[in-house]
């Protein structure tokens, strides 16, 4: 059930809760100048650096404060923080302990997708075993005055609670609405206190940092995008699965691994990432080229291109959460301007407005849902045009 | 039988939101017992949620409607959701569709009139490298063929009426 695991991860290779030992040897600022020294940025899609991040939290002043671990995992074609927390919960939770830690929280949450409830007897005994063996609790490996420990939380099946403050709103028991931001949740997050908010693979890697030192993660992937990266592969390809890579492997490298050498496109990020057509296969995975949480969708050279855009962007008009009109709307007119191109009724002019709409879309949204939502239709309208235009009426194959 | 339905359901939610901290965060943990426990969130179960945290029914059913695993319609005991985006799609989600269709009897959306099983899309629920997925209440199955539907289905209705449906309730509590 855990699925493709392709090859061992360095997650499996850390000596267990050594870096959380390492990292309770040293004062909390140097925890988190060993996580920016690491140059490790958020993997859970935007990117931002995590050391910024927790010292942000860090420097707000309040005694209470939260390390939220966002395992809403909802973007479609990703699936690597489920294998994680099947296979390696201990490092996410370890990771949180060091969050908690490094900022001064002493409550952990994880934000668990309702979609993946069966892991979470899984995930309480994990906890329960760390509780007995005082890596969670009072004075935790006999730190003195460092207490932390971790709950579950469950989400009801919302794409757009994977969103920061939407997770937050829902974890206050509230419609999953976004807030605007700012204020940040490092500044004013659940219930008003400063929080951090990380993914699922960031929390392990963040362990891994402590427990191998900055300068090794460092050394991996490029410049600007340092370190490894799971990658969620799917689609036409021989070999689907979970992958480790390290930042800034070209597209072509990455398709020759998995058994996807043919493929006319490929769909990075997921629904609310771009189409990579044949080619600029040459271009890197990694935050200054193309950045990704790691969704890979091959497509082979049988796929219609207009039905990939509208099973996205019926994801879109399903999943937005109806707070802000240009998303709202939006989404709606793109799919009835998609269903025109099916039916060869769209004119030149008219898609040029659908264009409009979409770059409207990404600027006046409120929040990284409506933002994104028109990246798939608009990069498809770039490199696809001649597969979208003059189709006769024919129901494309594999349409509902 | 000594209890009606709603003094349980009453007892159940009060236990519930004090179990969870007694204040608004206990909201949605609550209302995902409900669901899980009554397969309905009733108008009934909306106010006493609404009184016990002392806040207005409406804000409950905001809530309520907003999540698609919260319903306050009744649903089966059984809710089958098959994946509908893309990599399940491409891995031919339509025909394990259509199976599940003709083997219950009823669309996307329903339930069967017994009440035993709801039909429903899901979107992407992270078995994309294993398509076509679905869930069986909170149970996955992959690769699913419209020759394993049948199989799936009998899965469930061979816990009708017996033990395993009791226990799992206890066991969630
Ligand atoms: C619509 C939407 C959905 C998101 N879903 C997720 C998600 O499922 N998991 C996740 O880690 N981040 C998700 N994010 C990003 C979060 O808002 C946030 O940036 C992230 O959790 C920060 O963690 P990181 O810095 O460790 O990546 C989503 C963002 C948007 C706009
Ligand atoms: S962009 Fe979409 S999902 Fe985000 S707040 Fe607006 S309506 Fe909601
Ligand atoms: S696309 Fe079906 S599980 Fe991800």
């Amino acid at each position: 059930m855990n699925g493709t695991l392709v090859g061992p991860l360095t997650f499996g290779s850390v000596e267990p809760n050594s870096g959380l030992k390492n990292a309770l040897g040293k004062n909390r600022a140097d925890v988190i100048a060993d996580i920016s020294a690491s140059g490790i940025k958020g993997r859970g899609g935007a990117g931002f650096p995590t050391g910024v991040k927790w010292n942000l939290a860090a420097a707000a002043k309040d005694d209470r404060k939260f390390v939220v671990c966002n395992a809403d995992e909802g973007e479609p074609g990703t699936f690597k923080d489920r294998v994680i927390l099947s296979e390696y919960a201990d490092l996410v939770f370890e990771g949180m302990t060091i969050a908690g830690y490094a900022i001064g929280a002493t409550q952990g949450i994880v934000y668990l997708r309702g979609e993946y409830s069966y892991l979470r007897a899984l995930l309480e005994a994990v906890l329960e075993k760390r509780r007995q063996q005082n890596l969670l609790g009072e004075d935790i490996l006999k730190k003195k005055g460092f207490h932390f420990d971790i709950a579950i939380r469950m989400g009801s099946g919302a794409y757009v609670c994977g969103e920061e403050t939407a997770l937050i709103e829902s974890l206050e028991g509230h419609r999953g609405e976004p807030r605007n931001r700012p204020p940040f949740p490092v500044d004013t997050g659940f219930m008003g206190h400063p929080t951090v908010v990380n993914n699922v693979e960031t929390l392990a890697w963040a362990a891994c940092i402590l427990a191998k030192g900055p300068e090794w993660f460092k050394k991996i992937g490029t410049e600007k995008s340092t370190g490894l990266k799971l990658f969620s592969v799917s689609g036409d390809c021989a070999r689907p699965g979970v992958y480790e890579f390290p930042m800034g492997i070209t597209i072509a490298q990455l398709l020759k691994e998995v058994g996807g050498e043919n493929a006319k496109a490929v769909q990075v990020g997921g629904a609310s990432g771009r189409i990579v057509p044949a080619k600029e296969f040459e271009r890197t995975l990694a935050y200054e080229d193309i950045p990704t949480g790691g969704s890979i969708i091959v497509l082979g050279p049988q796929r219609d291109m207009l039905h990939v855009a509208r099973n996205f962007m019926e994801f879109f008009v399903e999943e937005s959460c109806g707070q802000c009109t240009p998303c709202r709307e939006g989404t709606q007119k793109l799919l009835e301007g998609i269903e025109l191109l099916e039916q060869g009724k769209c004119s030149t002019r008219y898609l040029h407005e659908l264009c409009a709409l979409g770059e409207t879309m990404q600027l006046a949204s409120k929040c990284g849902l409506g933002q994104s939502a028109p990246n798939a239709f608009l990069s498809i309208v770039q490199h696809f045009r001649e597969e979208l235009m003059g189709r006769n009426n024919l129901i494309p194959a594999g349409k509902e | 039988m000594l209890v009606t339905e709603r003094d349980r359901v009453k007892e159940d939610i009060v236990r519930w939101v004090e179990q969870y901290g007694g204040n608004r965060s206990a909201l949605i943990p609550t209302l995902q017992e409900l669901q899980r426990k009554y397969s309905q969130i009733t108008d009934f179960a909306m106010q006493v949620v609404a009184d016990a945290l002392d806040i207005h029914p409406a804000e409950v059913y905001g809530v309520v409607s907003f999540y698609s695993f919260l319903d306050h319609r009744p649903k089966g005991k059984f809710v089958i959701r098959l994946c509908r985006t893309l990599s399940c799609d491409m891995q031919g989600k339509d025909r394990v569709a259509r199976q599940l269709e003709n083997d219950l009897g009823i669309r996307f959306g329903e339930t069967t009139p017994d009440g035993k099983f709801t039909l429903e899309w899901a979107n992407c629920i992270g078995m994309c490298d294993q398509g076509p997925a679905l869930l069986v209440n909170e149970q996955v199955f992959t690769r699913v063929t419209p020759e394993k539907v049948h199989d799936i289905l009998e899965g469930c209705r061979r816990t009708f009426g017996v033990y395993a449906l009791e226990q799992k309730e206890e066991h969630l509590v």
